[in-house]
């Protein structure tokens, strides 16, 4: 009976959440309980995940300073596989919910369409769409023409990888050249590190089946469901080429076996396990904070065989709030052009806007921990290439099943016949009602 | 209840006097202590209402709602995200229970961790106890150390644990090279992780079950053990034949507490592995697992309502085979005693 703690955990936070906020309001404004003090300020709540990065970018602060009735206050769930079926169950009810809600790629199509009657429109407020990238646009955009939410970054990849196991398997170690190695062509990337593996080195040459699988699955259009909206995992010719090639990866032994973001994986990267792995814009501070002083000076950047779109976020005000006016102001000032450029010189989360990425800020960046590389001109290059993804409800289930099964093959040797048939099954379980 | 005396002195006068005189002719003195009366018949007969009324009524909305809800739940198709949007699907969830693989394969992986978990747990303490309950310098010392699992958090533990047994860079990996043991894959195959998940569990709940024994054993008659000494025992038959039967029915209720604890086993396999996929393949996905990644990760709350009252029927069930177990067991100890 685990529900039973776990709905009574859940409503339990409500209530005492709902007191708390009663009793916060009495106390600031005296039974006024509409959020404003005596002095005339608007508190806006933003709900985000992980190290969203926008309040660490001084974001909040400059917003507060520009408007003197404003006040910022965030809350962060450390992982957004906790903070969007937290959202979930709080939308329904419309309490608990803050004014202006995170949405991670992976749900906007969710909350786009299923759920878009939680949400205002940004139509109906003053709010210019324009400058945002027409792909990033559209993902938040219902077949009525409503706009659920503003895009903040985008996740363009290339390759991170080690130059100095590069230059002890006798690899070029220049970005370029590396680059050239497998330019356009992925089977390149997996048969260099057939190659890689053979000499003397002692690393793999990616982290993981499944993250080869996702570089790889995400640089095509078309990958779990068609523009219809049907599942199509199963014939998707995006699906079959980045399996194949992630078991071919796993079969040849080439990866670490690690799976990612657990803090095995982390400290992997400190001792440079592996000497490539798929990166997006957002990646780079990961793995500075990693590897830190024990990578000092040995990591670089790379395009990838062709450029695939990893994460990024979007911000909704949702409907329940009562300063939707303010709230729908501070979303659209949080990803306007120059916050955007800032977001991404200060975090490495690459703009979601046009404009933003011809600010010189953007356009001539670099990354001083991988060696200086232009990341402004390598993720504007790679931004340019990603697919228009067509997204469907259930994407990161079936993403998270495909990674499991690929584990297991990577892991537990199974062959891929068995590890597809299981990820099938898994995803039929999943999926049906 | 400083009015105690006299209050309660009315009736007995009241019931003594012949011909009890009618309402109308009363004086104001015994028309209050006729209230007074009344006020404290109320209080004795409704004040325990009163007072034990704040646990029933967190009770009916956090226990026994959720229950009933949850129930009615399993008998729909619903979705986390529109709870309120039921369509009836009659036992329909609970059917392809009988035909879900995946649940099949959490009930045995329930079971079989249950009993990695729970037997050593309850050997272990069981002699841990014994060993404490001779007389020993710092005995204190040793009784609150055997707490303090305990009363660290899951969440703590399990994380640490994890950590302790990571293929590449845990503790235990390298520990087993140093005696030339080969590394361990310890978050993949199903006796590994099995085995990893029970000793956190054991960790865990070996410190309490000691000390609920050990109050037992305390508990157990001095004299029996000097007769079994003088009729020629040593301490492994005194053990045997003075401690264990009197320990009988301790036993019993450590073993319906850690089956219980068992069948809800859910925080340690969903750090362990970060996920409530319990593996890559399933292979410490647990019966609470599975019910927490039906509900919120594939967000069908009607499914996973189905499975968390599977869960409850089984404990009932569990509950049940228990209760049979104890009246058999006391009757067949009564037959001997007598």
């Amino acid at each position: 009976m685990r529900t039973t703690p776990r709905t009574r955990m859940t409503r339990r936070a409500a209530v005492g959440t709902a007191a708390m906020m009663l009793a916060v309001t009495a106390c600031s404004s005296g039974g006024d309980s509409d959020g404003g003090d005596d002095s005339g300020k608007i508190t806006l709540t933003v709900g985000v995940f992980g190290q969203f990065g926008l309040e660490e970018a001084g974001l909040y602060e400059e917003y507060m300073e520009l408007n003197d009735n404003i006040v910022i206050e965030q809350t962060s769930v450390q992982k957004s596989e906790d903070y969007y079926p937290a959202l979930l169950t709080r939308l329904p009810t419309g309490s608990g919910l803050m004014d202006i809600q995170a949405i991670e790629v992976a749900n906007v199509y969710e909350v786009t369409n299923e759920l878009s009657q939680y949400f205002v429109d940004f139509n109906d407020y003053d709010v210019d769409t324009g400058h945002f990238l027409d792909f990033k646009l559209a993902q938040a955009t219902n077949a009525d023409g409503k706009v659920v939410g503003l895009g903040t970054d985008i996740g363009p990849m290339g390759i991170c990888y080690r130059t100095d196991h590069f230059e002890a398997a006798g690899l070029p170690t220049d970005r370029d050249e590396v680059a050239a190695l497998w330019a356009d062509d992925w089977q390149a990337y997996i048969d260099t590190g057939k190659e890689f593996v053979k000499s003397d080195v002692d690393a793999a040459w990616v982290d993981v089946a499944g993250g080869v699988f996702n570089a790889v699955v995400n640089t095509y259009e078309e990958r779990f469901y068609d523009t219809s909206g049907e599942v199509v995992y199963q014939e998707s010719e995006a699906v079959q080429t980045a399996w194949d090639l992630a078991m071919d990866a796993a079969e040849s032994g080439i990866t670490a076996k690690q799976k990612q973001f657990e803090p095995e994986w982390d400290r992997a990267i400190a001792n440079g396990d592996f000497a490539t792995v798929s990166c997006p814009a957002w990646m780079l501070g990961y793995i500075q904070d990693k590897a830190d002083e024990a990578g000092e000076g040995l990591w670089d950047f790379a395009h990838a065989p062709s450029p695939g779109n990893w994460g990024g976020a979007f911000l909704s005000v949702t409907d329940a709030s009562e300063h939707k006016e303010e709230a729908a102001k501070l979303a659209a000032w949080l990803t306007a052009p120059e916050q955007q450029a800032r977001f991404f010189a200060e975090r490495g989360s690459f703009p979601s806007s046009a404009e933003a990425v011809q600010a010189p800020e953007v356009a001539d960046a670099t990354h001083e921990y991988f060696q200086d590389a232009p990341i402004g001109q390598l993720f504007t290059e790679a931004a340019e290439g990603i697919p228009t993804l067509v997204l469907g409800p259930r994407d990161q289930v079936i993403q998270e099943q495909i990674a499991n099964g690929l584990l297991a093959a990577d892991t537990q040797g199974l062959s891929s016949e068995e590890a597809w048939e299981s990820t099938v099954s898994s995803i039929e379980n999943a999926l049906a009602d | 209840m400083t009015t105690h005396d006299s209050s309660a002195a009315p009736p007995v006068e009241g019931g003594a006097a012949p011909g009890r005189p009618g309402r109308a002719t009363e004086s104001p003195e015994e028309r209050r202590q006729r209230r007074r009366s009344w006020r404290f018949r109320m209080d004795t007969k409704a004040s325990p209402y009163a007072f034990i009324a704040p646990f029933f009524l967190f009770f009916g909305a956090f226990g026994l709602f959720p229950l009933l809800f949850t129930g009615w739940a399993s008998l729909h198709r619903v979705r986390l995200a529109a709870p309120n949007d039921m369509e009836w699907a009659g036992l329909d969830n609970f059917a392809r229970l009988m035909s879900d693989e995946y649940f099949w394969n959490a009930l045995t992986n329930t079971f079989t961790i249950g009993v990695l978990a729970t037997v050593p747990q309850l050997a272990i303490a069981l002699g841990l106890a014994h060993l404490l309950n001779y007389k020993m310098r710092g005995s204190n010392f040793f009784r609150v150390a055997m707490l303090t699992p305990y009363a660290t958090s899951v969440a703590a533990a399990t994380l640490v644990f994890a950590m302790l047994y990571g293929r590449d860079y845990g503790m235990i990996n390298w520990a087993l090279d140093l005696v030339g043991i080969d590394a361990v894959d310890w978050k993949s195959g199903s006796l590994t992780t099995q085995f990893a998940i029970s000793t956190i569990v054991i960790w865990r709940w070996t410190g309490y079950n000691t000390l609920i024994y050990l109050a037992a054993m305390q508990a157990v008659p001095k004299d029996l053990y000097e007769s079994a000494a003088l009729d020629g025992a040593s301490p492994w038959k005194q053990f045997l034949h003075v401690t264990l039967p009197s320990l009988r029915p301790t036993i019993l209720f450590t073993v319906v507490v850690s089956t219980i604890g068992a069948t809800q086993l859910f925080g340690e396999p969903l750090l362990f592995g970060g996920s409530p996929s319990g593996g890559a393949q399933n292979e410490y996905q647990t019966l609470g697992l599975y019910m927490y990644e039906m509900g919120w990760t594939n967000f069908n709350l009607g499914r996973a309502s189905a499975i968390a009252w599977a869960m409850f029927l089984l404990l009932i069930i569990i509950g049940l085979v228990y209760w049979a177990v104890t009246k058999v067991a006391s009757r067949s100890t009564a037959g001997k005693g007598a």
